[in-house]
């Protein structure tokens, strides 16, 4: 069975102790988590929604789904990779330290990845890139050379593409 | 005026909702954080309290309640040692599914995280060991998550449910409402009727079956009364062979001829080489647990198979099956038994005939045979013994954990859901006893009897404390061959017969300890005072502790080692040497 990587949305509660619920679902069951992000998306409502990054094999990815669906305050599970077409995004800040011909070539691939300068000083740069996660991981890996000193990522929030709604 | 007298504490509002809820009895312990909860039972006459003298006991009891009546079982205990005490019978339900509401006390909200004495994070703690769990922080929210509580301990896959409370919370001034009914749940909402679709599929499937085989589980029983009928109707209607998990004994009359026992690990020899040679399997509300699987790779090989699940998690977990049917067993056989009726299918006569003669022939192995000779008591003996002395009596059975509940499940016939009560997921030696003392609680008349290993039973021996309080007339039937029986057995199989610790000695003398508690304690030594022990147990309108000296040696088979198939399962001891067990299975629980 071949493993495959499955970005999944869920929607739930935003209450106390939902985020460890997930977690501890994921590891009390030995399952793998690349990528996690969460956060309120409608204040009104009180849900949260998180997008999972997950390897297994299809037989896995189906528990997995079914496991985070049994969790009583969740309300949606949508396995986006199966779905159809779908957005990825993720953002990075990016702390690159360095003078003289580095520092220049940093702003340079900078502006090539459409990457914002979100804090400059004489010898610093922190960079803000927004992207698919190949495309982060290629600008860290780009900056590596040029002084990297400090990443942060946000993990992936991903979205069906067309009209409708989680 | 009105509205004040409806304003309570928190307490008090908890009594109120759980009265409402038609909760009769609650099993607990009290302590300092629960202590107003204990003010308002005090207070009140429509809520029973049932002490235990342990907290792993309240939950086990209130399993015995709950599996005895179709009810969820309430547990009231304090916080810290008092939570972290009911963690193993939480599991317990958790694996077998039984509906339980445990009340847990916490310090007050201004001292959590602050290491406060008898502080415990039981939500941290219970969050992988419940179904679902909730902390009260606001007294407003307390009849809600309490009635919430009981709605998803009981719909759906019953589950055990932990609402953990604050004592600032449990003495802050509240008004009550009753519940509007019935609950909604915004985000859970289990699937009972399945789709039609799917059960036409299955109809069309069942038909064309040449080696059937119905395999049915605790689902059934927790489905209800009414599953078990439909069940028996379907498989009268189809003439299907039919085998139980040891979850859902009691779901299809032991005695009727279709049944061919239990199968899985020590299940019977036609049971589980009908599962192994079926070309279609019907699994009615049981999980393909590894007890009844045996190798995943050599399980059921050539069968077409069929999983009616409420739980949708539980399908192709294990075992990779071709219609699933998501659904309420009972909803389901009632669509399934409808559709039937409409098309009247034409089943393959000749090849049932067929099959039912090779399961006749397995069955003629007689593969539960033993043989008693001399007056040593073979356990089996002695569990034959017992089921002639109460098969004529609706008796309520509970089992502690290891060889002698293996005997039990093998050697004591039932023929009705709820009067069988054991671990089956977990495995919790101590369960059968605080068990039985839930059970005998619902059903004061009744016999009920704990099945128990001598090992086991001394897990949770201070409930003889709660039978004598109450003049709970529940018998603990031991048999007791000095070791941790399954435990010898494996060593004996699996590890060169090097007994590590398995033996047990200074074992207490239990005919003393009975009468120490106020309880009757009896003891058989051989196969003549056997038949005596058991008609004086019975007849004792009191606790009683029948400890029946058997044969120290004896092995539970048929048995299917660790990491082998069906079809590859030891029937006797002569068996044992010619089929050693592999590397792959020693490494198997």
């Amino acid at each position: 069975m071949t493993v495959e990587a499955h970005t999944i949305s869920v929607l739930v509660d935003n209450e106390p102790g939902i985020l460890a619920r997930v977690v501890g679902l994921f590891s009390g069951r030995g399952y793998n988590i690349e990528s996690l992000t969460v956060a309120e998306t409608d204040a009104k409502q009180n849900l949260s929604r998180i997008t999972i990054v997950t390897r297994g094999t299809p037989m896995v990815i189906e528990q997995i789904k079914a496991q985070l669906d049994r969790l009583v305050p969740v309300h949606r599970v949508r396995d986006l990779t199966v779905e159809g077409p779908h957005i990825e995004r993720e953002l990075a800040l990016v702390k690159v330290k360095g003078v003289g011909e580095k520092r220049v070539e940093a702003l340079r691939l900078a502006d090539v990845f459409r990457a914002s300068v979100v804090d400059a000083k004489t010898d610093s740069f922190v960079f803000e890139v927004t992207g698919n996660s190949d495309k982060v991981q290629t600008f860290i890996g780009l900056m590596q050379s040029l002084g990297l000193v400090d990443v942060g990522r946000t993990g992936i929030v991903a979205m069906s593409r067309g009209g409708e709604a989680l | 005026m009105k509205a004040e007298e409806s304003v309570t504490t928190g307490a008090d509002l908890l009594v109120k909702a759980m009265i409402d809820e038609d909760v009769e009895v609650v099993f607990g312990y009290p302590g300092g954080a629960v202590l107003p909860i204990y003010d308002s039972i005090f207070k009140q006459n429509r809520l029973r309290h049932i002490l235990v003298r342990h907290e792993q006991a309240a939950v086990h009891a209130a399993e015995g309640y709950a599996r005895s009546t179709g009810k969820v079982g309430v547990v009231l205990v304090t916080s810290g040692p008092g939570a972290t005490n009911a963690v193993t019978g939480l599991t317990d339900a958790l694996m077998d599914s039984i509906p339980i509401v445990c009340l847990t006390g916490q310090v007050p909200t201004h001292l959590i995280g602050n290491d406060a004495f008898q502080e415990a994070d039981t939500t941290g703690i219970t969050r992988p060991c419940t179904k679902h769990n909730y902390l009260v922080k606001d007294v407003g929210d307390l009849a809600r998550v309490l009635h919430e509580a009981f709605y998803v301990a009981r719909t759906g896959r019953p589950g055990p449910v932990v609402i953990d409370l604050p004592k600032d919370v449990l003495m802050a001034k509240h008004e009550y409402r009753p519940p509007k009914k019935p609950v909604q749940h915004k985000s859970y909402r289990p699937q009972v009727k399945p789709e039609l679709k799917r059960i036409e599929q299955a109809v069309e499937m069942i038909a064309a079956a040449k080696r059937p085989v119905i395999y049915s589980g605790g689902g059934v029983i927790n489905s209800g009364p009414k599953a078990s009928k439909l069940l028996q109707q379907f498989a009268r209607m189809t003439g299907f062979p039919i085998t139980n998990t040891l979850m859902g004994l009691g779901a299809y009359p032991a005695s009727d001829k279709q049944f061919i026992g239990m199968l899985g690990m020590h299940g019977t020899y036609e049971a589980n080489l009908a599962m192994h040679g079926c070309d279609l399997l019907l699994n009615i509300g049981a999980r393909f647990d590894d007890r009844i699987t045996g190798r995943i790779a050599a399980f059921s090989p050539g069968s077409k198979k069929i999983h009616i699940d409420i739980d949708p998690s539980s399908i192709n977990k294990n075992v990779r099956v071709d219609l699933p049917i998501v659904g309420d067993v009972a909803h389901v056989l009632e669509d399934l038994i409808r559709v039937w009726k409409a098309r009247q299918p034409k089943l393959d006569q000749k090849a049932l005939k067929a099959w039912w003669a090779q399961i006749d022939t397995w069955r003629g192995r007689d593969c539960l045979a033993y043989k008693q000779v001399g007056d040593v008591i073979k356990p089996q003996y002695a569990l034959e013994r017992l089921y002639h002395h109460i098969k004529d009596r609706d008796a309520y059975i509970t089992t502690e954990v290891g060889q002698h509940q293996m005997w039990a499940a093998q050697f004591l016939k039932f023929e009705e859901p709820n009067r069988w009560l054991t671990s089956g997921g977990l495995g919790t030696m101590g369960y059968g006893f605080p068990a039985a003392i839930g059970a005998q609680i619902a059903h004061p008349e009744a016999l009920v009897i704990d099945v128990a290993g001598e090992a086991s039973i001394l897990m949770n021996i201070q409930e003889l404390s709660t039978a004598a309080q109450y003049r709970l007339p529940v018998k603990i039937f031991i048999l007791n061959n000095q070791y941790m029986g399954m435990v010898r057995q494996w060593q004996e199989l699996l590890h060169g017969g090097r007994y590590s610790e398995s033996y047990m000695e200074s074992l207490p003398d239990f005919v003393r300890l009975a009468e120490a508690f106020g309880a009757v304690g009896l003891r058989a030594h051989s196969t003549a005072e056997l038949d005596g022990v058991i008609q004086e147990m019975i007849a004792t309108p009191k606790p009683v502790i029948a400890d029946i000296l058997v044969d120290k040696n004896e092995n539970c088979f048929p048995m299917i080692p660790s990491g082998a198939a069906h079809n590859e399962m030891l029937l006797g001891p002569e068996d044992k040497a010619a089929k050693p067990v592999s590397e792959e299975g020693m490494v198997l629980v």
